[in-house]
């Protein structure tokens, strides 16, 4: 029963941090269309940031935290700007490609300058907890108080302001927003930034926990698409669960049937559900 | 005399690419030059369902993998190469259908997100399943192809580069025949009817699916023949060999090569692995280049190589359009 808890924790921390990366995945596929496979090279970044604050200008963590999520907002505007914006009216596919050349530059750039090897940040809250039987670090809780609060942000952001509820428009018909005066470019740039943003946020929580590795980010971006496609494209609730499953799946899989083949399962997962649903569980029917 | 002058160009190709072992200036380069054979064949393949078909496949690798592999091991235990070699490619078409069913159901980038998966997943299996595949450390001591006896002539044998160059060469050669018969056959413009308008070819009578999945499984035919030649030659092999960074090899050669010609993916093939050895102080640097080079072409020159060539040689011949 205690490993069963324990397994469960686990996968609740790692599935909010599933969570949020395929958050601003979702934004960016389902509501822009692009279909950013660089998503889990622009977290991986994002923690290389954290860690290069931290270690090289021995910043505190919260500070190296925010730095790092504003500097991937400002990133992703320009990989938008420079990767995906010039292909806006070809097909998928053609972003895909550029996607690709996109994490190559990525990962080899970030292995270039901070070589290939494993780095570990500094745990800023390593007490452990144990609660009914679980052991927990605080750390690792903190994590999950971030990633919700991040979601209710997000949230509210995009029901209660303007600026938020442009984003929904942009999603609803690309050329209507356009003809009531939105700046679709505009948008595009500002949600590609959110995306970014809160993929680094994620990194920066969950980096003090595990090593970070250039290659890190091409299995997440990876999962991140399978909870998008999971969860619905553009769903910001569909994300969530998806994240969270995923992370059950691999924790409970790992847990008890087989540890080295725990990334097997989310790919088989999702080849399942393609199979049976070529759209995803809660897929709009594709453009 | 009108053969040659139709031919004049490829003949001229043919007797350069016959020629090689006479100037290639060292083993290391012919060695390269070897596996860029084996790099476009594996392109070429990728480009029949990539290009020729519109779907991007990215478990390319994974194919290659299986098929080098499946060499790897049966060689190893006893079977001749000219049967391993066959057999595996088969297995990896043979997994292709099963891969094929439900992934070839998607569109776009889905397509392209699950066969990833599948890729990864063909992967981590080569790396874990360590009865069979030998984990991490991969399988070594695979046996060169075994020599071919024709009776009263001798046997033909594989253990010298030459050899090796012209076994690799032919099976080129038959790709490219086969790609070439294929592309301009009445079911390579099924393929292409596929690629421009899917719901279109549908209309008028294509059954599109069927399509999908035998351009599919004959790209990982080809992949998995690639590979498993692959495995021969170089002797030794790890899970690697199906790793991401392979399918990106391809993906590069081919849209820098030219993607939906025949000369593009082996242009590109033998191009950008020679460039890069003469490039040796970037080579740290060469995936970022690559990448660099990938969204620039995408984004100017959608095409490739080949694509730019034939733009310019339009341009150059005028406004009357001109044969081929």
């Amino acid at each position: 029963m205690d490993l069963f808890l324990q397994q469960v924790f686990n996968g609740i921390m790692l599935g909010s941090t599933y969570a949020i990366v395929a958050l601003g995945l979702t934004l960016v596929f389902g509501i822009l269309n692009i279909p950013n496979f660089a998503h889990g090279h622009l977290y991986m970044l994002g923690a290389y940031i954290c860690f290069t604050l931290m270690t090289r200008l021995e910043v505190g963590f919260w500070t190296a935290l925010i730095v790092s999520t504003l500097a991937l907002g400002v990133i992703g505007v320009v990989v938008e700007r420079l990767v995906y914006r010039p292909l806006k009216d070809q097909p998928h596919i053609n972003s895909f490609i550029s996607a690709i050349g996109a994490l190559m530059i990525l990962e080899n750039g970030v292995m270039a300058i901070w070589g290939p090897q494993g780095q570990r940040i500094p745990n800023p809250y390593p007490e452990p907890l144990e609660i009914l039987g679980i052991v927990m670090t605080q750390q690792r809780l903190l994590l999950i108080g971030v990633t919700v609060t991040l979601i209710l942000l997000l949230q509210l952001f995009i029901k209660k302001t303007t600026l938020g509820s442009t984003i929904e428009a942009v999603a609803q018909d690309s050329e209507g927003a356009a003809l009531v005066g939105i700046n679709v470019n505009r948008v595009s740039s500002l949600t590609f930034a959110i995306s970014t943003a809160m993929a680094a946020t994620a990194a920066c929580m969950i980096a003090p926990i595990f090593i970070i590795t250039p290659s890190m980010g091409a299995l997440l971006g990876m999962k991140a698409f399978i909870i998008c496609i999971l969860g619905g494209l553009g769903s910001i609730p569909g994300a969530i669960v998806g994240g969270v499953i995923l992370g059950l799946m691999e924790a409970l899989g790992g847990g008890y049937i087989s540890a080295a083949y725990k990334d097997v399962y989310a790919f088989g997962a999702l080849i399942l559900i393609l199979a049976v649903k070529p759209t995803g569980l809660f897929g709009r029917k594709e453009a | 005399m009108t053969f040659f002058k139709k031919n004049g160009l490829k003949l001229l190709l043919l007797f350069i690419a016959l020629a090689v072992p006479w100037v290639v200036p060292s083993r290391y380069v012919f060695q390269i030059l070897i596996n860029c054979c084996l790099f476009a064949i594996g392109t070429l393949s990728l480009n029949l369902i990539l290009g020729f078909t519109g779907q991007a496949s990215l478990a390319h690798a994974g194919f290659f993998g299986i098929g080098a592999y499946g060499v790897a091991l049966l060689t190893k235990a006893g079977v001749s190469f000219w049967i391993a070699l066959p057999v595996s490619a088969l297995l990896a078409a043979a997994i292709g259908v099963g891969v094929g069913l439900p992934t070839l159901r998607t569109r776009g980038s889905y397509f392209a997100i699950s066969t990833l998966c599948m890729g990864v997943i063909i992967e981590i299996v080569a790396g874990n399943w360590v009865s069979l595949t030998g984990g991490q450390t991969g399988v070594v001591g695979i046996p060169t192809p075994s020599p071919i006896v024709l009776p009263g002539i001798g046997e033909i044998a594989f253990a010298t580069q030459t050899a090796q160059y012209y076994l690799v060469l032919a099976f080129l050669l038959f790709t490219l025949a086969f790609m070439h018969r294929l592309v301009y056959s009445l079911k390579g413009l099924g393929y292409m009817a596929v690629r421009n308008n899917e719901v279109l070819a549908d209309a008028v009578g294509q059954n599109t699916f069927a399509v999908k999945l035998q351009a599919f499984v004959i790209a990982n035919f080809f992949v998995g023949l690639a590979g498993g030649i692959y495995a021969s030659l170089l002797g030794s092999i790890s899970p690697s060999v199906a790793s991401i960074n392979i399918t990106f090899n391809f993906l590069v050669y081919l849209l820098l090569g030219g993607v939906a010609t025949l000369a593009g993916p082996v242009i590109g093939a033998f191009a950008i692995p020679v460039l890069m050895e003469y490039l040796q102080a970037l080579q740290q640097y060469s995936m970022i280049i690559f990448g660099v080079l990938l969204i620039l072409v995408i984004i100017y020159f959608p095409r490739g190589f080949m694509g730019g060539l034939t733009s310019l040689w339009n341009r150059i011949k005028g406004p009357s359009p001109g044969k081929g």
